[in-house]
């Protein structure tokens, strides 16, 4: 197929008159079309102004109590008041640039793994970035050295939190749950089984479960004066809980794969993590990109049931901010409205660029 | 069959958990070396335990975790919290996570005696009561039969409405509605004739949430008890002495009338033998207690006396007034042991 043959027709007439066309064809084709397009006109008209209306217009940034009661729209003085509690959760207030710029350095390695996965030059560097700023984070978040004060890790919260959680989890998460993909599809009953029945064990509890346990069985289990931190208990059950999905997303991804492609690899005389890493995973993950993201998504989403064993991440702050006050309680629909919006860009930067590296893949296939 | 089994499981967890513990001084001991109170709060409660626009964490709850770490460790401020939902808090005292739990907890009998817990004391006598629009006309809580009532699942509270009716004969439409905001929402919206919940949080709601506050009426009658007070664990008499002594510190303060802002004063001029001992002009008590002579000299200064810390906190936050909170010699239930 010659790529021509794709493109449109070149559009004739006015601007009006491609406009006519066009919503002829898309918006007005047939009657049912066009009842749907006028209830979603109606609806749109139903919703947005009155939005609009509270949202923006009769709404105020003024970071008072008195300044909120004074407007009928919406007070996002509430959250312009109580924005460093939001963000940061109880960190020492004084001490609040160091999650401000922990988040910094793990966007930019985030954005820089992202975005360079194209380039070798950068992609070589993709895992030092990672080994150094990990610490780097570590460092900046408990402190405890260069002059830094220690801050315990039930002080952490907020965005940080929020962001670490899922950082860590997804980077901890893919290569175990790979390997129990691996592990089910094994040939050796022993790892094949324990794979199984780790995969279904997890995937037949709720996460909430698993938090629970994590923070209210285990400690009793443990000697006296030895306490595994709540913290790295729950991130360790996040991380549990997520590979056992993938588990399942990658194992999708292998069994997509065509049979050829494994005895191409034997008849090379390939050895099995070769013909893993060479031929058979390029290919798996690949397919599986969709439900891996899919899997991130709702992990990141997840991270909010940490609030459950007494952890603040970005929800849990604004729960906290909604408390500071008794004033503040009634504003929690604009509370929820932001952390809905920080979400909700996160969720969409992880859609697009799975989108992005989506099409960057399938490149060497459209040629 | 299982059930028992885990239950007897828990219950020797417990025990072994409790038998851990019994080292007398162990806990004062350990804060002395780690140079902080871990102390186990609420994850949210404005009053009791909340964090403000800083992040700082504050509430009667709150204070006294800062008052023990002002008479162990002379600073107010050597308080590290862990916040503690309602399921968690017990495994963190047990465990050992925390050193003292104050967390607006209603101190029982199975609490006291089957979980390894000691109550230390009572900082704030709550109750559950009504909340209803004046335009109902009703003045007596006797008067509900029939009322539709919002109330929070999975609580005491809900289960305290429904012995109330029962005992009383009336019957009643519970609107059970999980999430507070939506709770209230309801209520405020006239979904249901009344809202049930601690009195405490009956007054908040009030003065918070309704849009004119004087058109709402808390009824007299208060139909359960919740002493809330902070816990220890059991097996370190030294430990659960100091946090008792600590609070009752605060309390005989207010009687006394010795304030943050004239200890000092007091501590140099009073002839009261009374103040000389809690303040330690008279030596003898913190000996008695592990700690030195000025710890509650320390309380008082850095967090202030029991009714300083309540009206900061409650009052101002909640626009609660003392009522079965005041001193006993105001027609309260707040009395302190002596000092002596």
């Amino acid at each position: 197929m010659s790529e021509n043959a794709k493109l449109p027709p070149l559009p004739v007439g006015t601007f009006v008159e491609r406009a006519v066309t066009w919503s002829r064809k898309n918006l007005f084709d047939g009657w049912f079309n066009t009842l749907l397009t006028i209830g979603s006109i109606a609806f749109l008209l139903w919703l947005i102004p009155p939005l609009i209306q509270w949202g923006i217009v009769n709404a105020t940034l003024a970071p008072t109590i008195e300044g909120c009661a004074e407007v009928t729209g919406a007070c996002w003085g509430f959250v312009n008041a109580n924005l460093r509690l939001i963000l940061f959760g109880t960190y020492p207030y004084e001490e609040q640039w160091r999650p401000l710029l922990a988040m910094i350095v793990l966007m930019g390695i985030i954005c820089a793994s992202l975005g360079g996965v194209k380039y070798p030059s950068v992609r070589k560097w993709i895992i030092p970035m990672w080994v150094v700023g990990v610490p780097i984070i570590a460092i900046l978040m408990w402190g405890g050295v260069l002059g830094l004060t220690y801050v315990q890790n039930s002080y952490w919260g907020g965005l940080p939190l929020t962001l670490i959680l899922s950082a860590i989890g997804i980077i901890f998460a893919f290569p175990f749950g790979l390997l129990l993909a691996l592990g089910r599809q094994s040939n050796m009953p022993a790892i094949r089984t324990a794979s199984v029945v780790y995969i279904e064990i997890i995937r037949g509890v709720p996460l909430i479960t698993v938090l629970f346990m994590a923070s209210v069985m285990f400690p009793l289990f443990l000697p006296d004066g030895v306490s595994i931190d709540k913290l790295l208990r729950a991130q360790i059950g996040i991380i549990l809980f997520t590979a056992a999905y993938l588990a399942e997303v990658f194992r999708g991804g292998l069994q997509a794969v065509p049979r050829g492609q494994f005895e191409a690899g034997d008849s090379l005389a390939l050895s099995y993590w070769q013909s893993m890493r060479l031929i058979i995973l390029p290919q798996a993950l690949r397919l599986v990109i969709p439900p891996t993201v899919n899997s991130f998504i709702s992990m990141l989403k997840d991270t909010t049931l940490v609030v459950i064993i007494g952890l603040f991440d970005f929800l849990g702050t604004v729960k906290l901010a909604l408390r500071s006050d008794p004033a503040w309680t009634k504003y929690y629909v604009e509370g929820y409205a932001f952390a809905a919006a920080i979400f909700f860009l996160i969720c969409f930067s992880m859609a697009k660029y799975s989108a992005y590296l989506e099409k960057e893949l399938r490149k060497g296939e459209q040629r | 069959m299982k059930i028992k089994t885990i239950l007897a499981a828990g219950a020797m967890t417990v025990a072994a958990v409790a038998a851990h513990n019994a080292q007398a001084g162990a806990v004062l001991d350990g804060i002395k070396a780690k140079g902080f109170v871990q102390c186990g709060v609420n994850t949210g409660l404005p009053g009791f335990s909340s964090a403000n626009a800083e992040g700082k964490w504050e509430g009667i709850d709150v204070d006294i975790c800062r008052g023990i770490a002002a008479a162990v460790l002379g600073d107010a401020n050597s308080v590290q919290y862990t916040p503690l939902t309602a399921a968690q808090r017990f495994t963190a005292l047990q465990s050992g996570e925390i050193d003292i739990l104050s967390r607006n907890t209603t101190a029982t009998t199975t609490r006291d005696a089957k979980l390894g817990l000691t109550f230390v004391g009572i900082n704030y006598y709550d109750g559950q009561g009504f909340l209803i629009p004046k335009a109902l006309g009703v003045t007596s809580a006797t008067e509900l039969d029939g009322a539709t009532v919002c109330v929070e699942p999975g609580t005491t509270t809900e289960l305290n409405l429904a012995d109330y009716f029962r005992a009383k004969g009336m019957s009643f439409e519970p609107v059970v509605i999980e999430n507070i905001n939506e709770a209230t929402a309801a209520f405020f919206s006239g979904r249901c004739d009344v809202y049930t919940t601690d009195a405490s949080g009956l007054a908040s709601i009030r003065t918070t949430m309704a849009e004119n506050p004087d058109d709402y009426v808390i009824l007299p009658e208060i139909i359960s008890k919740e002493p809330l007070g902070p816990v220890v664990a059991q097996g370190d008499e030294q430990w659960s002495d100091v946090a008792r002594w600590s609070f009752l510190a605060m309390v005989e303060a207010e009687e006394f009338g010795v304030t943050m802002g004239n200890v000092d004063d007091m501590k140099a001029n009073s002839t009261n033998p009374g103040i000389q001992r809690l303040l330690g002009v008279s030596p003898g008590m913190g000996e008695a207690l592990g700690l030195d002579e000025e710890w509650a000299y320390r309380i008082i200064k850095n967090v202030g006396n029991y009714g300083e810390s309540y009206e900061k906190n409650v009052t101002a936050k909640l626009g609660l007034e003392r009522g079965i909170n005041a001193l006993w010699t105001d027609g309260g239930l707040q009395y302190a042991w002596p000092v002596r």
